[in-house]
């Protein structure tokens, strides 16, 4: 009965959310557009269903995931775990952190595979491409780059850079794949950075920031502690660039090795054709 | 009957699949490294169960509601042809769903904690109120002129490349002038403002466009809003922290 209680209160404050693009939506639909919505019922139920699950969503990351990997942050960036039994660190290298990059690494690839928004991207670009992107591959490319930027956002946090030089040294990487990766995965490239860092993402991110930065010395959790999403949106546009390159690459092999391949059979072809041609001659001549 | 059973099953399944990663990780990191047993383990199953359910409802109202209302409130915009309503349209969607975002109401608050406590306001609860709105609506105008900016280069066809890059450009000049404390925070407000809603709405309306102009390739010119919208809250916050200074 409580955890129905719960239900309403969280789907109460979804549609407090969503209130704003809804009239939005509506007020142009009516105002500006006025046509009837086509499909209007079933629109309608598309919204209701999209506000119970992600009430529903919300709840049980509130539930289950949220209190345990917040702790599991604080508890990996403790000092009594990084350096037994010590209750305040006096002086740290940055491989006493191996399990937090690890942990940053693997936690930023898993919450990123389950982001609805990435989802929903990752299906508009199969079915726009016609198939030619896979939505997996996707959102398993951007994964990846979530899991890069994480690991060393945390890295950048453990050691102390200021955030700029690895922002901006990203942003070169980004600058120079798009001169060389196939036109058709730029946009989307670009867009797979702002969509990863919403609902799962965000607050287990926010925790590992934030207990990275109170308990090293001479980091300052209000300072230190922003940043991580930068990491997180930079990186997956290299990632899905970079997955493009690759499958370009990886067609491009596999189309020379087609050719060979159909060449010296064409060749061995010619030969035994020869070879008969030569036979035939002979028994000819004789 | 039995036919819609079976699709909801496959989604199901499917919304597991997506939620297997993280069970395994944290499922890893409880029990090898930090070597505890699993807290109220009800609580977390019932939890996850839900989770699963969410995601379902969600993906399948996704493809109910949120993509068709996108794309069909572009195609009418495109053939009533007025250009005006179409950016007012966009930039009231930019700025309304993100002036209300709980994430960037929470980043917003944190921020101005920050400054409070790095004598960049003065430390009373009123300062520290009227700085967080200032960078809501600031966050918030930047996201509705990213989403004109998007539309207007999805109606004329200009490369997003050199758009983007020139936004990086100026990320950069910026960070050389803008103060040093307000940087984190405006790197981090350009990941926080695209919203789970949004994002759908966001797509669909650009793939929608790109679709319904002629000459213009969904693939190409049909993606990339979000990147504008993820590219300018960098950019005015770090003129507000100027501002602000």
């Amino acid at each position: 009965m409580s955890l129905f209680l719960e239900f309403l209160a969280t789907l109460k404050e979804t549609v407090v959310d969503v209130l704003p693009i809804l009239s939005i939506i509506l007020g142009f639909q009516l105002l500006v557009i006025r046509k009837p919505i086509p499909n209007i019922k079933q629109v309608g139920f598309g919204f209701i269903y999209v506000l119970i699950g992600l009430a529903l969503f919300l709840l049980g990351l509130e539930k289950a995931l949220f209190p345990l990997g917040k702790m599991m942050a604080e508890q990996l960036t403790a000092p009594e775990f990084i350096q037994a039994g010590e209750q305040v660190l006096t002086s740290i290298h940055w491989s006493d952190y191996k399990w937090v990059y690890i942990f940053a690494a693997a936690i930023g690839f898993s919450t990123t595979i389950a982001e609805p928004s990435l989802i929903a991207v990752a299906i508009k670009a199969e079915e726009v491409s016609g198939g030619a992107i896979n939505a997996n591959s996707l959102r398993i490319s951007v994964a990846i780059g979530v899991a890069i930027g994480i690991a060393l956002g945390s890295y950048r946090i453990v050691v102390g850079h200021p955030i700029h030089y690895y922002i901006i040294a990203g942003y070169i990487v980004v600058v120079i794949q798009t001169f060389y990766c196939p036109k058709l995965i730029v946009p989307l490239a670009y867009d797979s950075g702002g969509v990863t860092t919403s609902t799962v993402t965000v607050p287990l991110v926010a925790a590992l920031g934030l207990g990275l930065a109170s308990t090293i010395p001479g980091r300052s959790p209000l300072i230190d502690g922003f940043g991580l999403i930068a990491f997180a949106s930079l990186f997956p546009i290299i990632a899905v660039m970079a997955y493009a390159q690759l499958t370009e690459a990886k067609a491009l092999l596999a189309k020379q090795r087609l050719e060979k391949r159909n060449r010296s059979k064409i060749e061995k072809r010619n030969d035994k054709l020869k070879q008969q041609d030569s036979i035939k001659e002979s028994k000819n001549n004789r | 009957m039995n036919h819609q059973l079976l699709v909801f099953l496959k989604a199901l399944l499917g919304s597991c699949k997506d939620l297997l990663p993280i069970i395994l990780v944290i499922a890893f990191f409880q029990f090898a490294v930090l070597q505890q047993p699993m807290p109220n383990i009800g609580d977390i199953l019932i939890g996850l169960m839900l989770v699963v359910l969410g995601l379902t409802f969600f993906i399948y109202g996704l493809e109910m509601g949120l993509f068709p209302i996108g794309e069909s409130m572009a195609q009418a915009f495109a053939k009533k042809g007025s250009i005006s309503w179409l950016l007012t349209f966009a930039f009231c969607l930019g700025f309304g769903t993100t002036v209300a975002e709980p994430s960037l109401i929470a980043v917003a608050d944190e921020a101005a904690i920050v400054a409070a406590a790095g004598g960049i306001i003065t430390d009373t609860l009123e300062s520290q109120h009227s700085y967080a709105d200032g960078l809501r609506f600031t966050v918030a105008f930047a996201v509705g002129l990213a989403i004109v900016i998007g539309v207007l280069r999805i109606i004329r066809g200009w490369p997003i490349q050199y758009l983007i890059l020139g936004g990086y450009v100026v990320v950069v000049l910026m960070t050389i002038i803008a103060p040093s404390w307000i940087i984190g925070i405006a790197y981090d407000s350009g990941g926080v403002t695209t919203s789970t809603i949004t994002v759908p709405l966001v797509t669909a309306l650009g793939v929608g466009l790109a679709s319904a102009i002629k000459g213009r390739n969904p693939m190409i010119d049909g993606f990339g809003l979000i990147a504008f919208a993820s590219l300018t809250p960098m950019i005015f916050v770090m003129i507000y922290g100027m501002v602000i200074s």
